[in-house]
């Protein structure tokens, strides 16, 4: 069984088609080890391969036969196809992807015991291709946070160091795959969900092009940065999975696709390739150890025929202060339909509407989640929204042209994904604007829009001292739509850096 | 530089009921935040687009073909309190608010 574990998700699926091994077996692995989940990294986890019986209305009625495609409402969306590239392979999902008749919380108190009627378009994309939908996974609430600890179920466990965070908003997706309970899983990005919790567990996590996936069926956050990706052990993975996941969904106006489509990635030089470090780097606050990692990553790509150039990105030291009052902005609005009227939670009152809508939500959303709900609606509030919200936004434009002039000079742009390695539990829970700082690598590429891959570079130990050693993550973004591109160097990369993941052992 | 009142006031507009000790600890954290956000104000962005989004958006409409829509039974099989084919709520008249 261990060595089926062993094996990535393009591995296994080469083995699968090949009869080489068996798809029954090989899920039947992988619906076991993460049936020994101690990480507090799944919230549901599916008992056989056949548990998706379509039960989409809680009395275990069969929802009636679908329309194709054009449709989400047809009969168990998300049973997994016979046939297809991922065929066999079971691939742990978010909490925030809604799945018909499984159980969906957004790590809400707020949304306990849902079971939503339809499936999110990229998970069905991902069942269409024969995968299974393994277990859903722990997360931040409402993807709110940055080390996992504010969902209502509990904080989940680093699989390097049970006493340190896993990262957030996606902690249960990454430590799910870090820790050997999944061998794949998808998470969605706002301003580094994706990739800061791929970077503290030491694994790959690609957050794409806004507008690459669809959004249908991802319970919304910020409608104008969120964007669904996967958490996989390696690069080729990673390309697997955007490939069969991207593409326009008529469900989703905002989605637009990857023209030509994902190949997957076999270079293995970065000949003739530029890679940008912004100047601004050298004043930001980074850990020593994650500095030295960035550092002698940059070695390699010179060893493998990049070449490094000088960059700027002189309004990227702004994105915190612009995220934290768009995200927020977004969320007070889209979060106003969680009122105890359709579903989820009702704090029961016979007084009055508003009396039940505010028991509804004060019972049901967490501190950091009522936190954001303010700060959005203070930033939207009449008298402030100008200084608030239409400076962020102008700020925004000038992120995102900072970019096009680097990327008018190079290929990529080059950071450390996170500012430390993982932190301990409980470390930044009464400092928000500390917790928010853990984003201020990835920020900026969320409000650009535009494709970063974490991938893991190396180890460090803790500034604080006192632990072994801990994954280091290193981003590299590109030009919107340029995944094909970022997946290639980032395969290089990968090959000549040699990262043995060690938290499974 | 958030004061109490303030705090009631965008809670009330946020559908939320704060209790004392949260009305204090949101004050604080909302100022420690708002302190740090402030920085965006002072910089020059007069004539500079404000970014809403950053696909391009056109209005789309579906083509005009029937499809399969969610039954009623199942879009009220989550609802706290369905009532014959309805979500039921308490009544909006009760607060003069």
């Amino acid at each position: 069984m261990a060595d089926l574990l062993d094996l990535t998700v393009a591995e296994a699926t080469a083995k699968i088609a090949a009869g080489e091994i068996s798809g029954e077996e090989y899920g039947a692995a992988w619906r076991a080890a993460a049936a020994t989940d101690e990480l507090n990294a799944y919230l549901w986890t599916a008992e056989h391969a056949e548990s998706l019986e379509p039960d989409w209305n809680g009395d275990g009625e069969s929802a009636p036969a679908g329309e194709g495609d054009a449709t989400p409402y047809g009969s168990n969306a998300a049973a997994p196809a016979g046939s297809g590239p991922l065929a066999g392979v079971p691939i742990a999902i978010k909490d925030i992807f809604t799945t018909q008749g499984i159980p969906t919380t957004a790590g809400s108190r707020i949304l306990e015991g849902y079971r939503p009627p339809y499936t999110a378009t990229a998970v069905r994309k991902l069942t269409a291709a024969g995968a299974h939908v393994l277990g859903k996974t722990n997360m931040d609430e409402f993807a709110m946070g940055s080390s996992n600890e504010n969902s209502a179920y509990g904080p989940v466990l680093n699989p390097w160091d049970r006493g340190r965070v896993p990262g957030g908003s996606s902690g249960g997706s990454a430590a799910a795959v870090a820790g050997g309970l999944a061998p794949a899983a998808l998470g969605t990005d706002t301003g580094g969900s994706i990739r800061q919790p791929a970077s503290l567990c030491g694994i790959v996590g690609l957050k794409p092009t806004y507008g690459a996936i669809s959004r249908f069926g991802m319970i919304a956050f910020a409608s104008s940065l969120d964007q669904c990706g996967p958490f996989t052990r390696d690069v080729t993975d990673a390309a697997l999975l955007l490939g069969v996941m991207q593409g326009k969904d008529p469900l989703d106006s905002t989605s637009v696709g990857i023209e030509g489509g994902i190949e997957l990635p076999s270079r293995e030089d970065l000949a003739g390739l530029k890679f940008g470090v912004p100047r601004e780097l050298g004043e930001s606050a980074v850990d020593a150890g994650v500095r030295a990692v960035f550092e002698a990553t940059v070695a390699k790509i010179e060893e493998l025929g990049g070449q490094i150039v000088e960059i700027g990105l002189p309004h990227a030291e702004h994105g915190i202060s612009a995220y934290y009052v768009i995200a927020p902005a977004e969320a007070s609005s889209n979060l106003a339909r969680f009122d105890g009227v359709r579903y989820g939670l009702r704090e029961a009152g016979d007084e009055d509407l508003i009396e039940m809508y505010e028991r509804t939500r004060s019972e049901g959303f967490g501190p950091e989640v009522k936190r954001r709900i303010m700060l959005g609606t203070y930033a939207l509030s009449s008298g402030y929204y100008d200084a608030y919200y239409g400076q962020a936004q102008k700020v925004r434009t000038k992120i995102a042209e900072d970019f096009d002039a680097a990327f008018g000079e190079v290929d990529f742009v080059i950071t450390p994904t996170s500012p430390s390695v993982a932190f301990e539990l409980g470390a930044k829970t009464d400092d928000p604007l500390a917790m928010y700082m853990n984003d201020f690598f990835t920020v900026p590429m969320s409000l650009a829009g535009i494709p970063a891959i974490a991938i893991p570079a190396g180890l460090a130990a803790p500034e604080e001292g006192g632990a072994s050693p801990l994954p280091v993550g290193f981003q590299i973004a590109a030009p919107a739509f340029g995944e094909q591109k970022l997946l290639d160097a980032a395969h290089a990369l990968e090959g000549a850096l040699g990262f043995e993941g060690g938290a499974r052992a | 530089m958030i004061d109490r009142e303030q705090v009631l006031h965008v809670a009330r507009l946020s559908r939320l009921r704060l209790d004392d000790a949260e009305v204090e600890t949101m004050a604080g954290e909302l100022s420690g935040i708002l302190e740090h956000v402030d920085r965006i104000r002072s910089l020059d962005l007069e004539g500079v687009e404000p970014t809403s989004h950053v696909v391009h958006l056109e209005n789309v409409l579906r083509a005009d073909t029937p499809w399969q829509s969610m039954p009623p039974q199942v879009a009220l099989a989550s609802a706290p309190e369905p009532f014959e084919g309805a979500f039921r709520v308490p009544s909006p008249q009760a607060d003069a608010d």
